[in-house]
């Protein structure tokens, strides 16, 4: 058995350097073949020197089914490749079948883990052909529930990063905070996760009753839970040592593969579309982008965990300025009448038939619009043909171009670090495979 | 770094074993379900007994899951079945298909599908998991029917309809703490939530009350 991109055709030799310079390559897969090995690995390993391992697609800690073919020298993997299709459900042609007004239950199904993103996406890339403005209070609820998102989507990293690392008390720990999170979204959306809550021109329903005592108990219950996870993995040496220097990366490859994110943060590069290309009301709070030092996977969850805190930053100002008024657009073609005008008048119950039925028209043309989602730069492209229904829907998944760095993260890794490494990537397979 | 480290990680698990347990009995003991939870539909019907459903299919055009089918037919003119001209005859709900989204609650323009709480419930055979109207109707009490496969637990099939009464004012200020529903078997017409302006006292200077409009029922 051997990797199909092992051929030797139009392979620039490369000259010595350091592992990390020699890892550089201009495509993340398809020359890490020809790629020589760093010095103390033989180059021209014979086919009997090597060993060919699968891990996943169901294996415990490749987050749902991620597939890794490793090349193993010993205790060290000298390629890897990651094969994805596992859980591919061809969701955006199904985009293509449904409205705009049914699209976001497709959508927020692709990033399992923060489906508020999906949604937040796929509405801004509509209300952008449209050419609407969406009501402050939308705006401000919109940011108040991805914020949340964040968190609790961290928190999820949080659990499995220390479940893949053995530290099982951290799994526990991090879906009970999870759990206090998603316990709040489904009371506003009634649905723990996949809410289909932020619609095109607004959100669904307004926030319920009582959800400022709800948010203000969460930010405070989950900051002396956060100072115990420094205590329990941050400065406990067993963690340090086996993250700290694990799966390095340096600021140009990550640039090189387009990884965004936490992963890009990591390796000191400040790149956060809330800050550098600002949507919602992001311009309006003070926070924080969080970056790193060193590229490891130490980095990637310290990164993470400060996250959470800048994220509760974030929300304690929501608090304060939340607007009141309306949450929805009130543009009779894209938002259905209130349900009292339904009885009232013809026009609104021929709206609202029509809205429900056919869905609304979004003018001809092409859009992308892009948000910070936990993972990265999740983008969403609509080619619009002038109906009620996408021409094109193509998601940008952070989760997918992030793992094009797991080949880098891994090589001349050992065996053992690869579960620590794709853990830090945080993929969420639903996203890769869509 | 030194043992005091490695030591004082662990001692925040030990710790746990005084603290008081986050985790409950399942199955035994279930955590409160919030009020706008979506779980499985009931057809509601007025408080006269008469069905809402007037057979529309907008619930069925509006689901992106394509679970639900519906036929109407023209009422009966000694025995009407619903207020209306027509009433739905055929009801159906698949729920191997429901992705529970609740679009068909919003749709409804009479708000004859709305959402219990009920999401326990399981099949050992893909026919029981098609709903029909017979099983979607609440009963004489305005409840929904507790089917043999549903886990309900007592005082849990009040709560519904909730979500269709958050969605209602669609996103327009003036209309939040409106009623704009009618009253249910079992029910009457119910409260609508207090809603953003309810948090300060001080009413908002635009809101105008749908009543001065006319016609509101």
């Amino acid at each position: 058995m051997s990797l199909d991109h092992d051929q030797t055709t139009d392979a620039r030799v490369r000259e010595r350097g350091d592992s990390a310079v020699l890892r550089m390559s201009e495509s993340a897969l398809a020359q890490l073949g020809v790629i020589d090995a760093p010095a103390g690995v033989a180059h021209d390993l014979a086919e009997d020197e090597t060993m060919f391992i699968n891990m996943g697609p169901s294996h415990p800690s490749t987050h749902g089914v991620l597939r890794l073919m490793l090349e193993l020298r010993g205790e060290m993997v000298v390629r890897s490749k990651p094969v994805i299709g596992y859980l591919h459900t061809g969701m955006e042609k199904q985009g293509e079948q449904l409205s705009y007004l049914q699209g976001t239950t497709n959508v927020t199904r692709m990033d399992y883990a923060s489906p508020l993103f999906n949604e937040l996406a796929f509405s801004m890339a509509v209300e952008e052909l449209l050419g609407l403005e969406v009501p402050p209070r939308a705006t401000w609820i919109r940011m108040l529930l991805t914020e949340l998102n964040r968190m609790s989507s961290h928190l999820l990293f949080m659990a499995t990063n220390g479940m893949d690392l053995g530290a099982v008390s951290m799994m526990i720990f991090g879906w009970r905070e999870r759990e206090e999170v998603l316990r709040f979204f489904e009371k506003v959306s009634g649905l723990r996760m996949n809410h289909n809550f932020i619609r095109p021109g607004g959100v669904a329903a307004d926030l319920p009753d009582g959800w400022r005592d709800d948010v203000l108990r969460l930010l405070e219950l989950i900051p002396p839970r956060l100072d115990e996870y420094d205590t329990l993995m941050t400065g406990q040496p067993i963690w340090q040592e086996r993250l700290q220097g694990v799966g390095v990366l340096n600021t140009a490859e990550a640039l090189a593969l387009g990884v965004t994110g936490p992963l890009l943060r990591s390796t000191g590069y400040a790149w956060d579309l809330r800050r550098d290309m600002p949507y919602l009301a992001y311009d309006k709070v003070e926070f924080d982008v969080v970056v790193g030092t060193y590229g490891d996977s130490f980095d990637r969850y310290a990164i993470r965990l400060n996250e959470i805190r800048e994220s509760m930053r974030i929300v304690a100002q929501i608090l304060d300025q939340m607007p009141k008024g309306d949450y929805r657009v009130q543009d009779k073609k894209v938002t259905p009448p209130p349900r009292a005008r339904i009885d009232e008048s013809m026009e609104a119950l021929i709206h609202h038939f029509k809205i429900f039925t056919e869905g609304f028209k979004v003018p001809e043309g092409e859009v992308y619009a892009a948000v910070e989602s936990p993972r990265g730069e999740l983008g969403c492209y609509i080619v619009s043909d002038g109906s009620a229904h996408p021409y094109r829907l193509r998601i940008r998944p952070p989760s997918l171009i992030n793992l094009q760095c797991l080949p880098y993260l891994m090589q001349n890794g050992l065996i053992a670090d690869a579960v620590a490494n794709i853990s830090s990537v945080d993929p969420i397979m639903g996203e890769v495979d869509r | 770094m030194g043992v005091l480290d490695y030591l004082r990680g662990f001692r925040v698990t030990f710790d746990k074993l005084f603290e008081e347990r986050v985790t409950t009995e399942y199955p035994e003991e279930k955590s409160p379900k919030p009020d706008r939870l979506h779980g499985r539909h009931v057809l509601n019907r007025y408080e006269d007994g008469m069905e809402k459903c007037i057979g529309c299919e907008l619930c069925a055009g509006v689901c992106p899951a394509k679970c639900i089918y519906v036929r109407g037919q023209d009422n009966p003119l000694d025995e009407p079945v619903s207020p209306g001209e027509r009433f739905g005859y055929i009801y159906e709900i698949n729920y191997l298909r429901c992705i529970h989204c609740d679009l068909c609650v919003e749709a409804c323009p009479t708000q004859a599908i709305t959402e219990t709480k009920l999401f326990e419930f399981s099949f050992t055979n893909r026919s029981d998991a098609i709903y029909t109207k017979d099983e979607l109707l609440v009963g004489d009490d305005g409840l929904p029917q507790n089917l043999p496969w549903e886990d309900w637990r007592p005082g849990e099939d009040v709560a519904t309809s909730a979500w269709m009464r958050a969605t209602s004012p669609a996103g327009d200020a003036d209309y939040v703490g409106t009623v704009g529903w009618s009253g249910e078997l079992g029910y009457g017409v119910r409260a609508p939530e207090v809603g953003q302006f309810g948090e300060d006292p001080e009413p908002p200077a635009a809101e105008v009350d749908p009543v001065d409009e006319g016609g509101h029922h």
